[in-house]
């Protein structure tokens, strides 16, 4: 049956319903395009036919296989891009730098730079020196936080003034502010009692 | 909603084209976008000029801040006050971004087709951010498996592969200013077209498109 294997693919992606990323499935897509290149071709042919010795009765395979090719190339593309919003998710969620388990699965290196460059001048654009809209992403609630140390970091200073010791399971009670940058790289831990 | 601190008494803001602002309104304005930005289903004209003002402020009140004693309790308070801000403002652009990365074919050709004296709905680094989106998107496509197609299959027309914003989700809103002679569509066969009258501080849930002009012109407010 022609257009088995796109459906695949979209059914692949549909599975993980929670945006995660699965592997690149550059089987698959090889597979779907050598379909669409012996459809091609066949048309091709069933259409010098057709029109050379007046065989009408062809066209409606014709037609058969120009929908399969269009299905095909709808599905190729319509996976490529939910994959792509994927990956576009990953650099709200993880920051400029993504951990290297999420990166290995991406297959779109090209694209995830310059979608992070594209990100970053509109940022610095904003203002006078620019505004990071990844950052405060949900309203403040309160003014200090319960935060524990999940490793080492070392010195860390406040805007009193005072130095906090950041070691490994050491908690604290500090300005949100401070934290959320930390807390998003996995050095602090919000502590929620 | 508590003044932003301002010691030495600058409480004007000058909105370009506008009436001077005290801080208050202005961040009124900002709330404002924000909201009909968060709950519009389409990309709604950009207000830079606010945007450009609350940069503005948010520096100013930083660097009062910074001269306030350090452990007063007033700072705290000031503190939360920009952080409130800075938050709005934020999670205004991204409302917007999100919409221009989801509609971006719809937006850059609404961009195109846009008269001499229309304003644009993008500001300019939106509408670089677009472009680019756009572009990065394409040559992906393009380099992973459109070239490697049939000739005639090797381009993808993004205004019909990509879905337009729903205008007829419905939203809920509140008048600011008197409307008469709303004209409300039937929903099934069998209702017939009505016009309803929109009392000032009313509210109400509609479909968008029914008071999408409202909106832009602020007589109404998504809530």
């Amino acid at each position: 049956m022609f257009c088995e294997k796109a459906i695949e693919l979209i059914r692949e992606l549909q599975r993980m319903s929670d945006g995660q990323l699965p592997a690149f499935n550059e089987d698959g897509l090889r597979q779907i395009l050598q379909e669409m290149e012996s459809l091609y071709e066949q048309n091709q042919s069933d259409v010098n036919e057709a029109k050379s010795d007046g065989r009408a009765e062809l066209i409606p395979s014709i037609k058969l296989r120009h929908c399969c090719l269009l299905r095909n190339q709808r599905c190729v593309a319509a996976y490529l891009y939910d994959r792509l919003l994927r990956i576009r998710a990953l650099r709200w969620e993880y920051g400029s730098v993504l951990p290297a388990n999420v990166r290995f699965h991406m297959c779109a290196e090209e694209w995830f730079s310059q979608y992070k460059k594209s990100l970053a001048s509109f940022m610095r654009s904003l203002g006078a020196d620019g505004l990071d809209i990844t950052q405060d992403m949900k309203p403040p609630k309160s003014l200090y936080i319960e935060v524990r140390c999940l490793k080492d970091h070392g010195e860390f200073e406040i805007d009193d003034g005072t130095v906090i010791l950041l070691k490994k399971n050491s908690q604290h009670f500090l300005p949100r502010w401070k934290c959320e940058q930390l807390i998003r790289q996995g050095v602090l831990e919000h502590v929620m009692s | 909603m508590s003044d932003p601190p301002s010691d030495d008494g600058s409480d004007a803001i000058h909105d370009d084209g506008q009436d001077v602002m005290t801080p208050a309104e202005l961040i009124a304005k900002l709330e404002e976008a924000w909201l009909n930005e968060k709950f519009s289903p389409e990309l709604l004209e950009n207000r830079s000029e606010v945007v450009e003002c609350v940069m503005e402020q948010l520096t100013h009140m930083e660097a009062n801040l910074q001269r306030v004693k350090k452990g007063d309790a007033k700072a705290s308070m000031h503190r939360m006050e920009i952080d409130r801000i800075r938050f709005v403002l934020s999670s205004y652009l991204r409302s917007r971004l999100q919409k221009i990365e989801r509609f971006f074919p719809h937006i850059l050709e609404r961009e195109k087709s846009r008269g001499e004296g229309d304003p644009s709905l993008l500001s300019p680094e939106e509408f670089a951010f677009a472009k680019e989106y756009h572009a990065n998107t394409e040559t992906y496509l393009k380099a992973v498996a459109l070239k490697r197609m049939p000739p005639n299959l090797q381009t993808v027309d993004m205004l019909k592969a990509v879905p337009e914003p729903c205008l007829d989700s419905f939203v809920f809103l509140r008048v600011k200013e008197r409307q008469e002679n709303i004209l409300i569509e039937p929903e099934t066969d069998d209702q017939r077209e009505y016009v309803v009258d929109m009392e000032e501080g009313s509210q109400h849930l509609m479909r968008y498109r029914t008071i999408a002009p409202l909106v832009s012109s602020g007589a109404v407010q998504l809530i």
